[in-house]
């Protein structure tokens, strides 16, 4: 028997705290406001002999845009580093939400992706190819209705999977333009030399590219006393035009 | 009129487009990206607040107000919709 931290990713409204609520039997607020959820709920099930700690990360569109809300999201994530991130998505607004998805695979291949609210978007007409979002991002894709109770258990069964490490992913890696690449292969090693390799140093290297100030903070916290003023002066130098 | 570049802030109500340009820096067009304001996806204006400011769209498949500060930076090729 062993424990496993399963973190619940996903924009406002998908019904992240529906699904959170139903498998920790948890009884909390569930309506969102803005700045509401900042402080995670917690709580936890069990699956198959495997007790899951579930942490109930704030509903975010984005792991970027520097609001508090995905600030700690983002930050639980990196510094955290839960066993599985479940990526809760809207299967009647896809293409907004997986924006979101593609962030969080940015970070971690870690990571199961759930597409709620399946009923009401069969209701609507949207038909969902679940195989080909799942061969193209490279992680398993459940559909589920939390409210109507569907699809739970395939859904425990992919985050067992991931968090046993019987499934590897391959997550999709985006290519970005020449220049960029170019920018990301200068920054790797030297974010590797500065942060080690315990973190997304790819991706590390695209936020300190981005210019994304919050991050830098984040990170001098979390590793400590450890000086970084070596990586943000090559950013000051060479690479501020990719914004 | 189809197929002329106009901000926005400038479109009629029910009028659509597709977004060619945003020039809005820094964390907002972070922000505008996430919210769907992505070159090449479709928008509707929706309708505007009694004094003309903010003006609601709706883009992937929801409604986002946003103020003239923002829409007037974010360009769109008008592809139908509207009175004029």
């Amino acid at each position: 028997m062993s424990q496993y931290t399963v973190a619940f990713a996903g924009n406002p409204n998908t019904g992240k705290s529906t699904l959170f609520n139903l498998l920790t039997g948890l009884r909390q607020h569930t309506g969102n406001w803005a700045g509401k959820t900042v402080i995670t709920a917690e709580g936890e099930f069990t699956h198959n002999n495997h007790t899951y700690r579930a942490v109930d990360l704030p509903g975010t569109y984005s792991l970027y845009s520097n609001s508090a809300d995905e600030e700690a999201a983002r930050d639980y994530i990196i510094f955290e580093e839960p066993d599985v991130t479940l990526v809760v998505l809207d299967a009647t607004s896809l293409e907004r939400n997986l924006n979101l998805a593609l962030q969080v695979l940015e970070i971690t291949g870690r990571a199961v992706i759930c597409v709620n609210l399946i009923d009401e978007a069969r209701r609507l007409g949207i038909d969902i190819n679940l195989k080909a979002i799942s061969k193209r991002l490279g992680v398993p894709v459940v559909a589920i209705s939390a409210r109507g109770k569907i699809g739970i258990e395939a859904l425990l069964d992919q985050i067992e999977r991931v968090a046993t490490g019987a499934f590897t992913a391959q997550p999709l890696r985006i290519s970005y333009s020449d220049e960029i690449e170019r920018g990301i292969a200068e920054l790797i090693p030297m974010v590797e030399q500065t942060v080690g390799s315990r973190y997304p140093a790819r991706w590390i290297a695209l936020r300190l590219l981005d210019g994304d100030e919050s991050l830098l903070h984040s990170l001098k916290t979390h590793m400590g006393r450890k000086n970084i003023t070596e990586t943000k002066e090559v950013v000051g130098h060479g690479v501020t035009a990719y914004h | 009129m189809a197929g002329v570049v106009i901000p926005l802030s400038e479109a009629v109500n029910g009028s659509k487009l597709v977004i060619s340009g945003i020039e809005v820096q820094g964390v907002l067009r972070r922000r505008l990206l996430d919210l769907g304001f992505v070159v090449g996806n479709a928008v509707e204006v929706l309708r505007r607040s009694p004094l003309g400011d903010p003006t609601a769209f709706r883009v992937s498949n929801t409604t986002i107000a946003l103020r003239r500060e923002e829409s007037e930076l974010i360009y769109g090729t008008l592809i139908g919709g509207g009175d004029e």
